[in-house]
């Protein structure tokens, strides 16, 4: 449901302005949200100085470096460094995005580092994504079919093959889904940008054989008809992706196949 | 609290199975209002200012009175429907319930006023 103020405990407040490193010329601000489950005090944004002289070209860089150098403390989630764990998702200035694909060139001003909007916090910039996951898992990810398994392989032509590019790259990152205000509001129910596109992958694979009974399961005015075409999603996308596309392509074939 | 497993909360009560003649409605719907509305409003435009016989001359030709009672049936309806999306957007559970009753009655309510106050004119 709609809620327009923060509650109480969630409100920021001004955190530590953290040392500038000695003799750096170059520096660069970071300010960055932190709160922990542990010592029961409100959100707040810690201030750093990183020297872009010593520092990685990428975001995730210079939270490295501020992890290693000034704060150990600090947490984040990441793994590849190349945009394709989807781990180190976060809002960097104002836009949900990888921070290892996210350059420092792109932010102008001080960097402002959240965690994904609309999602409870466990710590710092992670966000938990249970519900998230179980969106995804509920429309049933997985090549189904009943035709007995061919000897070597399920064949498809290149024509359809080509249906999947720009939806089988999805790396779950979950930037589209928390940047939708529809799921902001209604995420309980709506299954969001990122399960969509993911539904629609699977409905448009030839091989698959349960078209109607995936049709079925989406076939509901908050799991499917919540998106509004906002296009935040697309907008947001790290990875260059689609997803109102792929909504707008499975609401066409729900009206195909009712009118 | 409740020890629900995070997949059973993310099937809640599984498919309504509806939503996509509400989709289609609201899609035909535009499509019909964006052709009709601008001739309703140059009519209805060209009406201010006349006398009152001038208007009622005006809207009792049978094409007007048709259209006139079109626009205002068809776009009270797109009206309803559209507001309900916006109540299931923004409000929940009981709230929502009577919102979305209370905006039915409404439109409902408007409609048949208008279409006798067209007809009352018209006939």
């Amino acid at each position: 449901m709609v809620q327009l103020t923060l509650p109480k405990n969630s409100r920021m407040v001004t955190g530590k302005t953290w040392p500038k490193p000695e003799g750096a010329k170059n520096l660069r601000k970071f300010s960055i949200y932190r709160w922990t489950p542990d010592d029961g005090k409100n959100p707040r944004v810690d201030t750093y100085f990183v020297d872009m002289d010593d520092c990685g070209p990428m975001v995730l860089d210079a939270l490295i470096k501020i992890k290693t150098d000034i704060d150990p403390t600090l947490s984040f989630r990441r793994s590849c460094r190349e945009g394709i764990c989807g781990s180190c998702s976060m809002n960097i200035g104002g836009i949900n995005t990888l921070a290892c694909i996210y350059g420092m060139d792109e932010v102008k001003g001080d960097v402002k580092i959240y965690p994904l909007p609309h999602m409870p916090v466990v710590r710092d910039l992670i966000t938990d994504l249970t519900h998230f996951y179980a969106q995804h898992a509920s429309i049933q990810p997985w090549l189904e079919t009943e035709t007995n398994e061919p000897a070597k392989e399920w064949k498809q032509s290149i024509e359809d093959r080509e249906k999947l590019d720009g939806l089988y790259e999805c790396v779950m990152c979950a930037c589209c889904s928390t940047a939708c205000p529809s799921y902001w509001w209604n995420g309980d129910k709506y299954l969001g940008p990122a399960a969509l596109l993911h539904a629609y992958r699977w409905i448009v694979d030839s091989r698959d054989e349960a078209t109607g009974e995936r049709l079925d399961d989406l076939e509901d005015p908050f799991k499917l008809y919540r998106c509004h075409t906002i296009m935040n999603c697309t907008k947001t996308c790290p990875k260059g992706l689609n997803p109102a596309k792929a909504i707008a392509n499975i609401k066409k074939l729900m009206i195909e196949r009712a009118v | 609290m409740r020890f629900m497993t995070a997949r059973k909360r993310a099937e809640g009560k599984g498919a309504a199975h509806s939503g996509t003649e509400h989709h289609w409605y609201m899609i035909v719907s535009s499509v019909g209002l964006a052709l009709i509305v601008p001739t309703f409003l140059y009519i209805f435009g060209s009406t201010l200012g006349g006398t009152r016989d001038e208007v009622i001359a005006t809207i009792s030709h049978p094409a007007v009175a048709i259209l006139f009672g079109l626009v205002l049936f068809v776009g009270l309806e797109h009206f309803r429907k559209g507001a309900q999306t916006m109540i299931e957007d923004y409000s929940q559970g009981g709230t929502r319930r009577i919102l979305i009753i209370g905006i039915t009655v409404l439109s409902y309510g408007l409609t048949a006023t208008s279409l006798f106050a067209i007809a009352k004119i018209a006939i």
